[in-house]
Parts: structure tokens; sequence; C-alpha cells
């Protein structure tokens, strides 16, 4: 028996999923839209923080949103009363969404008809971390009663996040939410972190948040032009 | 959890890498960076699951830890973090975002032996 010899292969596992996220993040940049995914763990209120976006970014801004889950399409007919156009996509027993299925589900999209694209990832603060959609900001999304070290608990996909939001602040009195403490954690694991503290129920900071995504829109089709 | 479909991953990649040089795998060598995500034993375990049935079935997988390294701005050189909880410079106390290792996730080699000597045995 020979011994066994070893050679290098150098192969990034997920190096299929990055080339159509790239692809995918080329397609936005030519169709001049700007793209956000959306991570949190379930029943933070991704839908209902979406709800919000969509209805309120709509005088002003062509919207759509696809909505990934396990099952149902309960979340798509919620989103669908902003009257933005959207789609579930159901993953089955994936928990994460991986850059084929953000390419599949925009089949058949006229993407220049858009401005902003929300692409929610199924409640999962593990899994999506590893895994590129070609969005151009990752925004985590965590409520005030999931307790200030949820960045702490989950650092990783915290620290893969653009921006984080802070929700359903109307009910941080009642919970006993700790701003500052809850800063600290973000910042910990991820310096320099732009975080928006609103509530998706009463609107409270809402316009802050809507303000930096137009700002975001106009200097991403800025940089696409260049 | 989606270590399944990241052991896959491997699989898939190995099997094509073995394939190409015509060889027979007996492990494959990972380089599993803190921050990829993903939790070495559910991958381990997985990987058995993944490998059954395909050209490498009953290879070993053989994980590579790579830890956090920064570079510190202040410092002017590259750190090590000893934990995900805290992106600041371990020896002046900077917070970084200037990730240099980390997000690891490659095969880097795989162990091998060739088929002509299987074959002879």
């Amino acid at each position: 028996m020979t011994e066994p010899r070893l050679v290098e292969v150098r192969r990034n596992v997920l190096k299929q999923n990055d080339v159509i996220a790239r692809a995918l993040r080329e397609q936005f940049r030519e169709a001049g839209v700007f793209v956000v995914s959306l991570v949190s763990s379930p029943g933070s209120g991704k839908t209902t923080f979406l709800e919000k976006t969509l209805t309120e970014l709509q005088p002003q801004y062509r919207v759509a949103a696809l909505v990934g889950d396990l099952a149902t399409e309960n979340d798509a007919i919620r989103l669908a009363r902003s009257k933005a156009p959207v789609k579930q996509i159901t993953t089955g027993t994936l928990c994460h969404l991986e850059a084929a299925m953000v390419q599949n589900a925009l089949q058949g999209w006229d993407l220049q008809q858009l401005d902003f694209l929300f692409i929610e990832n199924v409640g999962n603060l593990v899994c999506p971390s590893s895994y590129d959609l070609g969005e151009n900001l990752r925004l985590v999304l965590m409520s005030v009663t999931e307790g200030e070290d949820k960045p702490l608990k989950y650092p990783t996909i915290f620290n893969s996040s653009d921006v984080a939001v802070v929700t359903k602040n109307e009910l941080a009195e009642a919970v006993e939410f700790d701003w500052e403490t809850a800063r600290k954690s973000i910042e910990s694991v991820r310096p320099g972190m732009q975080i928006f503290r609103l509530s998706a129920k009463t609107g409270e900071g809402m316009k802050d948040f809507e303000g930096f995504l137009s700002q975001r829109l106009s200097e991403h089709r800025t940089m696409a032009h260049q | 959890m989606h270590e399944l479909s990241i052991a896959m991953g491997i699989v898939e990649a190995a099997t094509e890498e073995a394939q190409r040089r015509g060889v027979q795998v007996s492990a494959v060598h990972l380089r599993l960076g803190a921050l990829s995500g993903v939790v070495k034993d559910a991958l381990l375990f997985s990987y058995e699951v993944a490998c059954q049935d395909t050209p490498i079935a009953g290879s070993k997988l053989i994980v590579e830890d790579v830890p956090i390294v920064i570079f510190c701005g202040k410092c002017n050189g590259e750190r090590t973090l000893s934990s995900l909880q805290s992106f600041t410079c371990p020896e002046c106390g900077t917070p970084t975002m200037n990730i240099i290792h980390g997000k690891e996730l490659e095969v880097f080699a795989l162990e091998v032996e060739d088929e002509e000597e299987e074959v002879r045995k």
C-alpha cells in the first residue's frame, strides 16, 4: 500500500453561492436598485417592520420584497397589504436563503422598475450569516424584548451585518430594556455599526431610518454611474 | 442548522478535485474560520452522512480552526482575537473591523492515494 500524499486544492466551499451572489450584485448595480436583506431571530418583528417600511417608502419610491420562510405564505400575504409586489420563497427544510433562490425568485421581474428591493431571510440568527445574497446592505434586526446581550450571543451575524435596527421600542419601558448595554453589545461585536432604534408599531424613529435608506440609494446610483 | 448543506458542498468540491486528478481521497483538510458561521461538531457529524454513497465515502474530514486575525492600525500589525465578542485590539484596545482571517471555509488539501496503486493491490 502506498503512503497517502497531500495535494493542495484550495477551494472555497461556498464558491457556487458566491459566484451567483456576485452576478446578482452586478445585476442590481446595472438596474440601479438598492437591495437590503433582513436577518433576525424568529419573532423579532421583521415582517411588521418591513410592512411599515414598504408602506411608508411607497409614495416616493418603487419598492418590492422577497420573503423567505420554511413554510406558509403568511408573511407574503401580510406584506402584500402594503400594495408592493411581494413574492414568497418557501425553503422547505432549509434554514436560510441562498443566492440561487433569490435569482430564481427574481425571474420575470424588471428590476429597472424598482428603487428598493427587500429580502427577508428566514428567521434565524445563525445560518444566514454564511450566505451572500448579492445584497447591498445587510440589516440585522433585534427587538427590545430579546435582551440586550443578543449581539454577544450571535456575534457572527451581527459582525457580518452593515446596520442594526432595534425594534418594538414601544415596549422598552415595560421590559426594562437597557439601551446603553445593548448599544455596547453591538459596538463590541461590530465596531462602528450604525444603529436605529424605532417602533414599527407607533412609527417612532421610522423617518430617520427611511432617510438613511434614501441616502444610501442615491449613493448607490452615483457609484453605479461612475 | 446548515452544516449538512456545507458538508455536501465539501464532498462535492473534494470529489471534483479528486476525479480531475484521478486519485482516491482518504481525508479532506478543511480550514474553518471562527467567523464562518459553521459549527465544527455539527459539520463533522454531517460529513459522515454527506459522504455516504459518494466516490469519497469513508474519507475523514480534518478541520483546522482558523482564529480571527485583525489588523490594528494603531499598532500597525496583525493581532489574533481570543473572543468573538470583542472586536478590539488585544494589545491597545482599539476597536477594529479590519478582518484579515476568520471567515475561511475552504477545502485546502486532500490526502490521496493514486488510483493505479489501488488497482494493483
